[in-house]
Parts: C-alpha cells; structure tokens; sequence
C-alpha cells in the first residue's frame, strides 16, 4: 500500500451523528460573544484552534456550524493560507498550510476583514516604486 | 550568509514577503502557545533578532530527542528557525568527526563566551567517574561542566537530560544524573518528554530567540506554556471522564467509542505537556486520540512510577471508586485525583513495580 488512506479502518465515535463532540459548544459562545464585542467597539478578536483540546468530531461540528459564507481567498505566502468567511458575517476562518500542505495553524478571526487580506503599509511604496520601474520612469517620480 | 543579520533580514533574503512574515509569527505565537494577540510584538521581536550559537552536547540518550525534532517536513516554522540559529556542535549531525568536531565546539565557545545556548540531551552517568559513556575520550560529566561554564543558559531536551529518564530508573547502573542535579549556577530550562514534541523544542528555542529571555518555568523547571496544564485538563476526552464513560479494555464498546482512558491506566491526571493540543507528527494525532493512555514520558521516574495499564487509583486500594464517585462533582476531581496519584507515584516507585501481561488483561 502506497498511503495511509489506503488502509481500510472503520472509526466509531467520530462525527456529529456520534453526540461524542463536546468541546465545539463552549467556542460557538466564545465566538457569538467576540461578535457582539465587534459590534460593539469594533475590536477584533483571534481564537487559535491549535491551542484548543479538540478530537476529530470537535473541529468537524464546529465548521460544519460555522458553515461557509461569501467571501474565500487564498494567499500564497510561504505555502497557502485559505481565508473564509462563514455564513455569520465578521467570523472567519484562517488556515495556515506549509509549502508541502500540512496545516500550521487554524484560526478563527472576528473582524471586519482578516489581517492576511490586507496590504502591508510597507509594500505599498516599494510597489509604486517597482511599478515606476517597470514603466522606466524614476523611481521617486509620484507626477 | 552573513552572521549577523537578523531573522527579518534573513527571511526577506530568501524571498519571504511580509504576508508570509506575518504567517510566520501568526503560527509560531502558535508554537510558542502564545495568544493570537501577542503576533504583532513577536513580529517586532523576531524582525530585530540576531543568530544566537547553540552548542548541542548529546549524552546517554537514544537520539530519539534529536529525531523528534528533524522528523518535520521543510520548510515548516520549525526549519526556519533551525536554518536561523548557528547550530555550531551537534555530533549527530554535524559533518566533522574527531577532532574537527571537537575544534568546532572549542572555536564556538571561545567566539562566543558567556552568549551561547547550550542544549542537552541525554542523561549524565557518573558512576565510576564518568566511564559508562565519553565523547572524544572526555567524560559526559567533564564535558558538560565544561561547556556550561561559558553559556547563557541551557536547555535541558528529553527527560533523560531534564530528569534522568530511562538511565535513571531503578537500579540506575550508571549513576545517571539529570543536568540539573550536577549544574547549578545557569538558567536551567526542562523540556522533558520520551521525545518531546518537536514544536515544544523549537517554541522554547523561539521564545529565547524573540524574546532574548527564558519563559517562564514551573517548579520543576519546565516552560508553562506547554506544561502549565496536565494532559486530563486539555484531554477532548474529558467530558466522558466528567460523566463517568470509560473503556474498560481495548476493545470493548468504550474503546470503540472513544471514551475516557483513565481505567486502562491514562496518566493524563498526573502529566503536564502540551500533546493534547500541540499533538504529533505535524498535528496529525497523540497517543490518546490513537486510543492509548498517556504514559506520563514527560514527568519525573515515570518509569518507576508503576505499570503503564494500572489505572492511578489502583495502588490505594479501591480508589477508583472514590475517584468514579466524585467525577459526578466536576472539575474539581482532576486536582483531587492528581493530589491522590502523586501520592501513589512516591509509593510505586519505592516498590518499582513491572508491568505484566496481567495488567493487560486486567478485569
């Protein structure tokens, strides 16, 4: 056999079906009340899922709940990072993957708009810069 | 490459834009199991870090600390913090043997006295005067006390080197020391566990390098943000625990269920690490989630610390009960149950009893 999924393994317990994900409840709560302090002050908020005590069924309920809204994008950026909003506006997903596909990390971002979507201050002169470059002008002429 | 260029300077040489930095950070707070909030300080730090030598001495040890942490695929967060330290001396990997490497290791402590990280694996034997293990004719001990003297702090990897370990158990032929027991004028941190987990390794390593500080320990000289908490209070397994369903063997409805392990002897109540959420081979699963107990690899004479199938209680009689009885009270039970189990602990390793087939079949 070639790959692990070749493997036949029947899993019990794992999937909504089972009632065995207790632990995606509590985070709904914590992420209803991050959307409400959004609304409220406009402060953001970030749930790192890697650092929550999560099995199979957990994370699977949880975005199954969160479900998908309109918004997906994907960054490449020392491999490619996913970006979803789900169905409940100012709640996205973040996926953090390695060049090969692993997963880094998973957030869950409250926001009006995630930080990897936005243009660093920093690239925005060095890209008018390289544009004027492109176009054989002077890199400091902004004319 | 020049040395002296920080991480920042580093990453942007090697193409890796700004989006990809603030990736980087977001996932190494991760790794460090810092809060999400904390990204933009250690994207501050880490801009301005400077390549700190490390010096990795591997005493009597399997190597199982030094695969642990090369078993990552590249490039992950972890080789780009590895590519950016100076790892000056490690006689596993390192290409020079004989005396070229010990005359990188002499060259690396003179460059940089009183600055460099020393990091350790493996135990220290020093029966006999050190004779049980040598490197290029010098004693494990001699070699270590040596190299301490001219560094920052040292990081004490695996619990061979943090607490004895396996060279330590009972009748412990070699004498087998902990670094901590012979060396005690450093910062000492533990990074202990049979191995630990890779991204614990480097989240220390990262902590140092953005922070130019060591986290801050327990009192057994472990980081708290991977050990501040025991495997039974992050378990996702808990919540059977709370309601008393528990595998009573490997195969049975429990097991296939995913219940609570505690019965089939899980030291989760008495382990501190970070495998319940940092878990293993590149996040994939822990040895729980496989269905096994915990062994509590990364707690002091776990070896000595009774059989790996007995359930906790079992030493005191008929604990369980007391233990299953007051689960209906709540949260509360995990701290009672550790208070009862360290007891236990003290007393099994007295007695140093073996595991037999007996505790696999156990009714």
């Amino acid at each position: 056999m070639s790959t692990l999924d070749a493997i036949a393994v029947k899993v019990e317990g794992v999937g909504i079906a089972s009632g065995n994900a207790h632990n995606a409840v509590p985070l709904l709560h914590e992420i209803r009340h991050a959307l409400w302090n959004l609304a409220k002050t406009g402060d953001s908020t970030t749930i790192d899922l890697t650092s929550i005590p999560f099995g199979p069924a957990d994370r699977d309920q949880l975005l199954d709940f969160l479900g998908e809204g309109e918004v997906t994008a994907r960054v490449n950026a020392l491999g490619e990072t996913q970006v979803k909003e789900t169905r409940y506006p100012g709640v996205w997903v973040v996926r953090h993957q390695s060049p090969v596909g692993d997963e880094l990390a998973t957030h869950i971002e409250v926001t009006r708009l995630p930080s990897m979507l936005i243009t660093p201050e920093e690239d925005l002169g060095e890209a008018a810069a390289q544009l004027a470059a492109d176009l054989d002008m002077d890199a400091t002429d902004n004319s | 490459m020049k040395d002296d260029m920080t991480l920042g300077e580093r990453l942007r040489q090697r193409g890796v834009s700004r989006r990809g930095f603030l990736k980087f950070c977001a996932t190494t707070a991760s790794m460090m199991a810092l809060p999400p909030s904390m990204i933009s300080a250690i994207a501050d730090s880490l801009q301005k870090a400077k390549r700190p030598s490390v010096i990795w001495l591997s005493f009597q040890e399997c190597t199982g600390c030094t695969e642990s942490l090369t078993r990552s695929h590249a490039p992950t967060v972890e080789s780009l913090i590895f590519d950016h330290i100076s790892l000056d001396y490690h006689h596993t990997l390192q290409a020079a043997s004989g005396d070229a490497a010990e005359h990188a290791r002499d060259e690396a402590m003179k460059q940089n006295w009183g600055k460099y990280l020393l990091v350790v694996d493996g135990s220290i034997p020093v029966a006999e005067n050190g004779a049980y293990s040598t490197i290029a004719g010098i004693t494990n001990l001699a070699m270590l006390q040596e190299v301490a003297e001219g560094a920052a702090a040292i990081v004490a990897v695996g619990t061979c080197a943090a607490y004895g370990g396996l060279p330590h158990a009972n009748p412990n032929p070699t004498g087998a020391k902990s670094v901590a027991d012979l060396i005690t004028d450093k910062p000492i941190i533990n990074v202990p566990g049979c191995p630990p987990i890779p991204t614990v390794i480097s989240g220390v390593l990262a902590h140092y390098l953005t922070f130019d500080t060591l986290p801050e320990l327990d009192d057994l000289g472990r980081p708290k943000a991977f050990y501040g908490q025991n495997i039974h209070d992050r378990c996702y397994r808990r919540p059977f625990y709370e309601r008393g369903e528990f595998a009573e063997t490997f195969d049975d409805e429990g097991a296939r269920k995913g219940w609570c392990l505690y019965k089939l002897g899980c030291k989760g109540p008495t382990t501190y690490n970070a495998c319940a959420t940092a878990k293993w081979n590149e996040g994939t699963s822990w040895p729980v989630e496989a269905g096994h107990g915990c062994i509590g690899c990364s707690e002091p004479n776990f070896w000595d610390a009774g059989g790996f199938y007995q359930a906790l209680s079992v030493p005191t009689g008929d604990a369980s009960n007391t233990i299953l009885g007051a689960a209906a009270a709540g949260v509360a039970v995990g701290a009672a149950a550790a208070v009862l189990n360290k007891r236990n602990k003290a007393k099994a390793a007295a007695a140093h009893e073996k595991v037999t087939v007996n505790d696999l079949n156990k009714d």
